[in-house]
């Protein structure tokens, strides 16, 4: 056995490499290093639990196993998900987190006396609240994700689901979560408890349904702030420093990116969460569909135009990560790089279905990190640009954005996209894009429309190059 | 008056969320995706509490129901162990700067 002091101290070092794991994403060189750290704080936290329970036989072996099991699913996960996948494999990890911290509260919950916090049917009322917010926060946590997992897989449709009175539900079922909680800690009638998981349950479902699917870069990180609350409830209720400092990291992290999220949207993080922001203008998309002129091209237009210029940009969106096209532009990039063209890649905050999705597929396809921009570094360069080329992204260059105060996405930051001297817009139809509204751009006089599947398109130019 | 242990946590806590905004806002925008799959791995140090769980009162009997929940909860946290930081590493290794000899 350890003493209690010795185990909080270890799992202080642990809470402190955690802090160091995410200090090493700071520059693509230290984030292996910090990758390291967080693995040895897990290490530790998790060897030093086992020392203090202290019990070597049979519990230690199904231990051995369980965590063999569990680690060569997670293996295996990680080693076969494609890079295109990564939004839903979180999505997907989220709901473990949230459903393994629901496991242990309610293990906490029916045996007390493990975790010195009273003899079942008389917990001090301090854990009873922190492990029912766990598990609340947790079951919420668990639900949520999974629907999120299932939008972003495309096993359940990206469309908002929208009810009247939702909100009033989800406010009203809130509300009685923390009755509950209160009448819980009052009468330690487990009943409540129960109520309190399936309230929650219900809850995660019914938040997430009614957000489309472009938004879900906010829900992922949101999902991803819930699963550290959640974390740092158990926390609190096992008196555990690493849960407490790892739950309020990754809890503020979480937050930060949703709100991240959120400004590259100019919108509101309530307008994000009570959803239904497709839904609501698609009519107003219907009544504008004037016929205007667009001049589309082929491949051949559009691999003349790129030899000819001396700089061209690259807007990668959605669009490519469903194409799978980022080895094929990678490809197109080196014929045009050969050819002494300066290329450079633009990336909108909301591009794709979660925060930095596409610098993780352009990195898959060998793309130097330092080739890539965020909005704010290289917006000013598409004045001086001769082509940018658009692929899969389309309402993050909407000029719209800037110009008609009536438009939905109006505030919003674009890629100032309309001022490089030529667009080649790399689209399947003239659809307009998820928040229903009409690109402007498309009858640009300088943009010209290439109606083609990104990768195909991409493929078709490196060969007329 | 002695001070209640819970305020110590509780100002652990609230400590560490302001050490998580200054790390997190340092992190460059083009490891978010990293950094999603990394917090997520670290979070699931939630397995202490499992393993606590799974393995308490074994003399007497490790298949009470409270002890289930929390081997399940060990499978669960060990797959997100496994899975977050391998996949977040095998992420940040495909993050390359541009090579000399292309300068």
């Amino acid at each position: 056995m350890i003493s209690a002091n010795l185990l909080a101290i270890f799992y202080l070092i642990s809470g402190v490499l955690f802090i160091l794991a995410l200090r090493g994403l700071s520059s693509p060189e230290t984030s292996r290093q910090g990758n390291l750290f967080g693995i040895i704080g897990m290490a530790i936290a998790i060897s030093i639990t086992i020392f203090s329970v202290g019990n070597f036989s049979t519990g230690f072996l199904y231990l051995m196993i369980l965590i063999l099991i569990g680690g060569s699913m997670g293996t295996f996960i990680a080693l076969k998900i494609p890079m295109t996948a990564m939004p839903e494999l979180v999505a997907g990890f989220h709901s473990l987190v949230g459903l393994a911290a629901v496991f242990v509260a309610v293990s906490a919950f029916l045996n007390p006396e493990v975790f010195n916090l009273g003899s079942s049917g008389n917990i001090k009322i301090a854990s009873l609240i922190e492990m029912s917010l766990g598990a609340a926060i947790g079951a919420i946590t668990f639900t949520g994700s999974v629907i999120a997992f299932l939008k972003l897989r495309g096993i359940m449709s990206g469309s908002p689901i929208t009810f009247f009175g939702q909100h009033y539900l989800n406010l009203a079922l809130g509300l009685f979560l923390l009755g509950l909680i209160f009448y819980l800690c009052k009468t330690q009638v487990d009943t409540w408890f129960w109520t309190i998981i399936i309230i929650s349950f219900l809850l995660g479902v019914l938040l997430i349904i009614p957000i489309g699917g472009a938004d879900m870069p906010v829900v992922i990180s949101m999902l991803n702030s819930y699963s550290g609350w959640a974390a740092a409830g158990i926390g609190f209720t096992l008196e555990n420093t690493a849960l407490i400092i790892t739950g309020a990291l990754v809890g503020s992290s979480g937050a930060i990116l949703s709100y991240i999220m959120c400004k590259g949207m100019n919108r509101s993080f309530f307008n994000v969460i009570l959803g239904g922001w497709g839904a609501t203008d698609q009519s107003s998309s219907s009544k504008s569909k004037e016929q205007k002129p667009v001049k589309s091209g082929n491949a051949d237009d559009a691999a003349f135009l790129m030899k000819n210029a001396s700089s061209v940009i690259i807007v990668p969106g959605y669009g490519m990560a469903v194409a799978q096209a980022q080895h094929a532009l990678r490809e197109m990039v080196d014929v045009l790089k050969k050819n002494g063209v300066k290329v450079s890649y633009a990336i909108h905050p909301v591009a794709g279905r979660m925060p930095g999705h596409m610098n993780v597929l352009l990195a898959e396809a060998n793309v130097p990190y330092d080739e890539v921009f965020e909005l704010e570094e290289i917006n000013n360069d598409f004045a001086n640009c001769d082509v940018a080329y658009v692929i899969g992204a389309n309402d993050v260059t909407n000029p719209v954005a800037k110009s008609d105060p009536q438009s939905p996405i109006y505030g919003m930051p674009i890629l100032d996209v309309e001022k490089s001297k030529s667009v080649l817009f790399v689209k399947r139809s003239l659809s307009p894009g998820y928040a229903g509204i009409d690109n402007d751009l498309f009858y640009r006089d300088n943009t010209l429309m290439l109606f083609a599947d990104a990768k195909k398109m991409t493929e078709e130019i490196i060969k007329s190059l | 008056m002695e001070i209640d242990p819970f305020i110590f946590r509780l100002s652990i806590f609230i400590l560490s969320i302001f050490i998580g905004y200054y790390v997190v806002w340092s992190v460059t925008p083009s490891l978010h995706t990293p950094l999603m799959s990394v917090t997520n791995a670290i979070s699931s140090v939630i397995i202490v509490g499992a393993i606590i769980a799974a393995l308490a009162g074994e003399s007497g009997n490790i298949f009470d129901t409270a002890n289930i929940f929390g081997f399940l909860a060990i499978i669960l946290a060990a797959v997100n162990i496994f899975g977050g930081f391998l996949v977040t590493q095998r992420m940040l290794a495909m993050y390359k700067k541009k090579k000399k000899d292309k300068k």
